[in-house]
This record gives C-alpha cells, structure tokens and sequence, in this order.
C-alpha cells in the first residue's frame, strides 16, 4: 500500500509540474497555444493563410497576456 | 535542415541555459558561502548529473519511436507556451509593470536564509542542508533547460548539438562563477529572456505549423523571420504597455498656515 502511496504522490507531483509549466499563472498563454495548434490543423491545406494567420494570432495573445499582467493603479 | 536553423537552435539553447544557470549559480555561490564549498559543489554537480541523464533518458526514446510530424506538434506547442511566458515576463517587466530580476536581493535573502537554520558554517565539511539548497537551486532552474534541449533537440534530430551548447553555457556560467566567485547580477538578464523568448515562440509557431501541415515559404528559413517578427512585436508591444504605467497620484498641496 505505501507503494502505491508513494505512486501516487509522484504521479500528483508530476501532473502538478506540468500543469504549473504549462498554464501557471498565465492560462491565456495555455489558450494561445491550443489556439495556435488548433488553427495550424484547420488551415494546414491553406499556404498563405497559416503562415498570416499563425504569427499573427500568437501575437494578439500575447499582448493580451501583458495587459492582463499591467501594474494597475490603485483602487482600479 | 539548413544552417540558419541550426545557428537558432544553438544560440536559442545557449542563451536559455545562461540565464537560468545565472540564477542557479546565485543559489550555489549562497549555500557555499553559508555552508561550505564542498556540499554546494556537490548538491549542484550531482543536480547537473541527473539533468544531463534526464537530457539522455527521455530524448533519445523521443526521437527514436516518436512520429517526427507528432513530435513536432507536441514540441512546438511546448516551445511557443514556454516562449510566450517568457516574453511577456520580458515585456512587463522592460515597460517597467514588473521588478527586474534582481540576483543580488535574492543571494542576501538565500544567505539569510540559510544562516537562520541553524548549525553554524561548517567550513569544508560535508553539511546537508548545503547540499540540498544547490541541488534543489540547480536542478529547479534547470529542468527548463531540459526541456528546451529535449525539445529543441528533438524536433530537430539534433539532440547531441542542442545537449553540447547548453553544456558549455553551463561551464561558461561555471568559469565565471569561479572568477567572480559572487552572484553574477551584472548579467543583462532581461536582455537575454528577451532573446530567447523571442527564439523560443519562432520555433513553437514553426514546428507547430510544419507537424500540422502548414508550408512556410522558405522551408527552415521561415524561422529566422518568425524571429524578426517577434522581436519587432516584443518592441511594439513594451512601448505600447510603457504608456499604460500607472499616473502618481497627484501632489495635494496644502496652503501654508497664516502667521499670527
């Protein structure tokens, strides 16, 4: 039993690393990124489209990411 | 696989393993100096060993049994989420929203630390909690790097040359440390988290793309422009988020007291 206690627990941590990498405090970051891949499979037969498209979605997240994570005044 | 591609690999992987080895060596230079040389040298040479066999025991099967077209999709959604972090830390904190990194407070606040758990400095003996403070120090800021390599490595069936440059980043920050013998807070680290978040999301978005089935004019020479497109967005973007900077609040002046 503390074997698979200790499964577990590893198991727990790991899932825990990896959901703290890959969303952490920026889960719009995790979104993008879903986005990306998700666009990249649909536009995958278009040649210009994915390249336009890819960059500049990635972007926009990103700006979005920084405005979320901007030092507000007080009392905003 | 052209050269541009892999001069990109190497600086991305360099760059990335100097930053975070800067601040591991913040840590390690802490625990040596609290308690003892022998244990720090030893908890961050062994954190180095496990990394190194992490690098070895999950790329290698990666790039063996892995479909190259899968592997790119996974590895370049973990790339651009790993760039796109570092960016944006890049960008709030050049536009001044977030404190620079500041290696120095974090060396006094680890010395501190380590002074308050008790035992005195036990000079050149072995000392546990020495040990433990480097090896957690190495091997924290460096699990990304092994990610970055096995990635980076991967996806480009260049594992061995991502592996090398991030080697000699570590032996490079290892010399330095050695000559400086203190935290190297002169490092422009922001600088270089630029770079390499720049770096990182040029790839993410690129293998991304190539794995699902998008063809970039240029093949492998989309990367380097990806880059430029990145780098002129992470400029526009911390000049635009320096305009939004919280106003002071304005002074109140107070009207003098009439004399008697």
């Amino acid at each position: 039993m503390s074997a698979m206690a200790a499964v577990g627990r590893a198991l727990r941590a790991f899932g825990r690393f990896w959901r703290d990498f890959v969303i952490g405090d920026t889960p719009e970051l995790a979104l993008a990124t879903a986005a990306v891949v998700g666009l990249a499979f649909l536009l995958a037969g278009n040649r210009v489209a994915g390249v336009v498209v890819l960059p500049l979605t990635t972007a926009g997240f990103l700006l979005l990411s920084a405005w979320r994570g901007r030092r507000r005044a007080p009392g905003l | 696989m052209h050269t541009s591609s892999t001069l990109v690999l190497v600086l991305a992987v360099f760059a990335a393993c100097l930053v975070e080895m800067v601040e591991a060596l913040t840590i390690v230079v802490a625990a040596g100096v609290s308690r003892g040389w022998r244990s720090a040298l030893e908890g961050a040479a062994v954190a180095a060993l496990v990394l190194g066999g992490l690098v070895v025991v999950v790329g290698v099967p990666l790039i063996r049994y892995v479909p190259i077209d899968a592997l790119r999709v996974v590895v370049g959604a973990l790339l651009l989420v790993l760039g796109l972090q570092w960016l944006r830390k890049a960008i709030l904190r050049s536009a001044g929203h977030v404190a620079l990194h500041d290696e120095d407070a974090i060396f006094a606040e680890t010395v501190a630390e380590l002074g308050h758990d008790g035992g005195g400095r036990p000079g050149n003996g072995r000392d546990s909690i020495g040990f433990a403070v480097a090896f957690k120090g190495v091997f924290l800021e460096g699990t990304e790097v092994v990610l970055i390599v096995i990635s980076l490595g991967a996806a480009q069936h260049r594992l061995g040359l991502a592996a090398i440059a991030a080697a000699v980043a570590v032996l490079l920050v290892a010399v330095a440390g050695l000559v400086v013998s203190r935290q190297l807070s002169e490092v422009p680290e922001n600088t270089i988290k630029t770079i390499v978040g720049v770096m990182l999301s040029s790839f993410g978005v690129f293998w991304v793309g190539e794995g699902a089935g998008v063809h970039w004019p240029g093949s492998d020479l989309a990367i380097p422009v990806l880059a430029v497109f990145f780098a002129v967005a992470y400029f526009a973007f911390t000049a635009f988020m320096r305009t939004k900077l919280p106003q002071p609040a304005p002074r109140v002046e107070t009207m003098p007291e009439a004399a008697p």
